[in-house]
């Protein structure tokens, strides 16, 4: 009978934390981050409700039905009521599903934009890297014979190919505000993950394939990237960092790479 | 049908054991050794994760290269965590629930002998010990145990120890035990399967069953199917380690300055036969649970079971769609994203059958006569954490949520929630109901209860935190929180988890003292001491070697008749041929 009480407190303590938001999402940074937080929120409000009532229920029916030295009723059941209930769920969890579809259909599904800016991103054992074409948009070839990470080569860039000489590598990720941007997600060696908080976004990066990412980051500042899936023992320290800078500073970030080579 | 007679000497009694009831108590007793590698596990785990540089001497007594000097390494880390996980699913959570109590109570249940295939019985227990010491020998080889996780995704599996230590002869031994644990449960689900179709007793129709072996039931056909592929994948799995085929190594991959000469493989093919296997085997860990509640909770509320129907179809249903659902798995895995939203539908269209039996279970307790038995406590307990943990699964169900949700600690949280605790309370919940029918005596009803109290606000502190975290953005598998700023922030609730870990599992031993303990010296059980319906309460505690004692049961009626208008007490065993106006 006590076990009343104590699902009670538990539900009322867990629902407290979700409501005071102790420990929450930074901040979102692009529109897709704000409708991600209104389809977590409504998906919150609708399972909150549920683990209240549920919870609630099965405290007061603890408590309502020791025993008390009563006879207990007898009833097999009730159609009306499965009906009802599986119905019910039915719809609502189905619905949950669709309302939230728009989100992953615009990450994912939409007609990615022409002249979204391409970055190049190469996951390693245990760091990340980012290349950007230069001023002639094209990335140069690259061959695995040539990879020197010591050497400051860790894509094996190949210097023969004119197209590669004016390519920026770097091992943050810089992007301008308010662009859309193009991530071109490859690893050389096992599955990583590319992952922003404040972007509301995640996306495996699995060697032999080549994955798209796009985004549009609309708040400057930086943010960081932890690695999201397990590969080695350096996964805990498998970091980087992604700097939204306004236009101007971009560019400029992209003329003092382009002097430094 | 006597299958076989009763053995006489030790060996043949208590070891190379035909007998299904020894067998059960040789799997419950295996899991039990299981569960405290696994528990020892994830304590060391979660002691590293709020002191990653602290300097334990016995440490590097244990662990002499991989806590060199006494302070524990990230890759040792990593083992403790695949080891715990492979432990925990395979030899926990599949073992117990269904080897252990399945093993025991599903021929009595239906009034039986024996199993269908007894040699074959034994032979599944001895090759899971098998599995077992194969998987545990991994710590003990050069580089140790494996470090990919429970789920062990390629390349990071396959390419032998240049990916990391453990990588090397601690992979292969994890992968070869695993496919001897698979072959161990395929001779254990056909049996099952064989045993429940065959040896129904006179009168025990499909419709007569308790719902405890529909669970193990449909169980032991998750596992037919399930362990198949996945005894498929080991197997595919080993030739690319070691015979230079490229089932899931992919060109161009250079690991550790090495270039490897694969080709054509696909990373995701292994995560598709995995998780066709891994999501039915998350129903595996908790049907035999959410049987094992139903049944309780008839039985201590006096009232039949809600719905008996709608509960063998939410079965049945679970099962079904259980093998449409593994792609929420791999949302973030590069796979088409159209099929994401087919399998997120059917995520969603599993949640429902999950609900009904919630609402099932509440609709039992309404209007009963609730007695609080220890066994009943960890049968509530079971619902309030079946609904926890299911609710979270709304959020990752969607792949837009999971497209921040995805490995972090939010994951952690659910199915830690769902199939570790609320699998382990439905064992806990079966132990106390049936430990007076296996042993012959009474567990102590006080010790039990102050263990259920603690031990359920215990699992709560520990794992509600994680979904805080999760929302944070805490990545899951970090053994060291220390290099990013928004973890460093994080670490207090983590040392919150860590002190809660300890005090759960410190209350644990409440329940090996109460065990061991009445196995000794509880008070004498009675044929049937919680007045319940069904057959193993018709027979003494504990029964004769052939179960009804030559005597063939007749069964009249459901398992559900408690508190029949008109019966002289408030339950009606199955065995009773009394007509009573209520069926």
């Amino acid at each position: 009978m006590l076990l009343a009480p104590i699902v009670w407190l538990l539900t009322i303590v867990i629902c407290y934390f979700f409501i005071a938001k102790t420990w929450w999402f930074p901040p979102p940074i692009s529109q897709h981050g704000i409708a991600y937080d209104e389809q977590f929120m409504r998906t919150l409000v609708i399972t909150g409700v549920i683990f209240f009532l549920a919870q609630f229920a099965l405290g007061w029916v603890i408590l309502r039905y020791r025993d008390d030295g009563r006879r207990a009723s007898y009833s097999h059941g009730n159609n009306k009521w499965e009906t009802i209930w599986t119905t019910a769920t039915a719809f609502l969890f189905i619905g949950i599903v669709l309302m939230g579809t728009h989100i992953w259909a615009a990450v994912h599904l939409s007609e990615p934009d022409p002249h979204a800016v391409p970055i190049e991103v190469m996951a390693k054992q245990f760091a990340f890297t980012f290349r950007y074409p230069g001023p002639d948009g094209k990335f140069g070839h690259t061959d695995l014979k040539l990879v020197n990470d010591a050497a400051g080569n860790p894509m094996g860039l190949d210097d023969k190919d004119p197209a590669g000489k004016d390519d920026i590598v770097s091992a943050s990720l810089k992007v301008p505000a308010g662009k859309p941007i193009k991530l071109i997600l490859h690893s050389r060696d096992v599955i990583h993950n590319f992952f922003v908080r404040e972007l509301r976004l995640k996306q495996d990066i699995v060697p032999g394939m080549e994955i798209p990412l796009y985004f549009q980051a609309d708040t400057p500042g930086t943010y960081e990237i932890p690695c999201s899936e397990l590969c080695g023992l350096g996964h805990f320290q498998m970091r980087s960092t992604m700097q939204v800078m306004s236009e101007a500073d971009f560019e400029k970030w992209k003329q003092e790479q382009a002097a430094n080579k | 049908m006597h299958a076989h007679h009763a053995p006489q000497g030790f060996i043949r009694k208590y070891v190379f054991s035909l007998d299904h009831k020894v067998i059960g108590i040789q799997y419950y007793f295996l899991a039990l050794f299981s569960v405290l590698i696994g528990v020892s596990l994830s304590l060391l785990m979660r002691y590293h994760m709020v002191n990653p540089d602290a300097k334990v001497g016995w440490f590097g007594t244990l662990w002499p290269t991989a806590a060199q000097g006494g302070i524990m390494t990230p890759e040792l880390y990593l083992s403790l965590m695949t080891m715990h996980g492979t432990i925990m699913v395979f030899f926990v959570l599949t073992t117990a629930p269904q080897s252990g109590f399945g093993n025991y109570f599903l021929p009595i249940q239906i009034g039986a002998e024996d199993m269908a295939f007894p040699v074959l019985n034994m032979l599944s227990f001895w090759t899971t010990l098998l599995a077992l010491g194969v998987m545990v020998s991994a710590f003990f080889v050069q580089g140790g145990a494996p470090l990919s996780g429970w789920t062990a995704y390629p390349p990071l599996s396959a390419v032998g120890k240049l990916s990391g230590p453990g990588e090397g002869l601690g992979q292969t031994l994890w992968i070869v035990s695993i496919a001897i644990f698979c072959g161990a449960s395929l001779m254990g689900a056909i049996n099952f399967i064989a045993t429940l179709i065959d040896l129904r007793c006179q009168g025990m129709s499909l419709w007569r069953l308790p719902l405890t072996c529909w669970t193990w039931f449909v169980t032991a056909i998750l596992g037919l199917l399930g362990f198949a592929v996945l005894l498929a994948a080991g197997v595919l799995l080993i030739l690319d380690r070691t015979a230079g085929t490229s089932f899931f190594l992919p060109a161009g991959l250079l690991v550790s300055d090495q270039i490897l000469n694969h080709k054509g493989g696909s990373p995701l093919l292994w995560q598709h036969l995995f998780w066709f296997f891994g999501h039915p085997e998350v129903y595996i860990a908790i049907l035999p649970g959410m049987g094992v509640t139903s049944q309780l909770l008839s039985t201590f509320s006096r009232k039949p079971i809600f719905g008996y129907k709608a509960m063998v179809y939410a079965i049945l249903a679970i099962g079904f769609l259980g093998f449409l659902v593994w792609g929420h798995h791999m949302f973030m895995s590069g796979m088409s994203p159209y099929s994401a939203m087919a399998f997120s539908v059917l995520t969603m269209a599993i949640g429902v059958p999950s609900a009904i039996k919630t609402f099932n279970w509440i609709g039992t307790l309404w209007g009963g006569k609730i007695h609080f038995t220890t066994a009943m406590m960890f049968a509530l307990g079971f619902v309030s954490l079946f609904v926890t943990g299911g609710l979270s699964g709304i959020f990752l169900g969607q792949p837009a949520l999971d497209l921040y949700f995805h490995d972090t600690y939010f994951v952690v949280g659910h199915f830690h929630m769902i199939m570790g605790v609320a699998a382990i309370f439905g064992m806990f919940a079966g132990t106390f109901y049936w430990f007076p029918k296996m042993f012959g005596r009474m567990m102590n009803e006080t010790l039990g209860k102050i263990h259920f109290y603690l031990t359920f606000l215990g699992v709560y502190a520990i794992f509600t935190p994680m979904h805080w975290l999760g929302i944070a953005g805490n990545p899951r598998r970090y053994s060291d929180f220390t290099n990013f700023d928004f973890l460093s922030k994080l670490l207090p609730v983590h040392t919150f988890m860590t002190h809660a870990a300890y005090f759960t599992a410190a209350v644990q031993i409440l329940f090996f003292v109460n065990l061991f303990w009445s196995m000794k010296a509880g008070k004498k059980a009675p044929m049937n001491p919680w007045n319940a319906t069904t057959l193993e309460w018709t027979i003494p505690s504990p029964p004769p070697f052939d179960n009804f004692g030559g005597h063939h049961p007749v069964v009249y009626r459901g398992a559900y008749d408690y508190s029949v208008p008109g019966a002289a007490s408030d339950f009606i065993m199955q065995t009773d041929p009394v007509e009573t106006h209520a069926e």
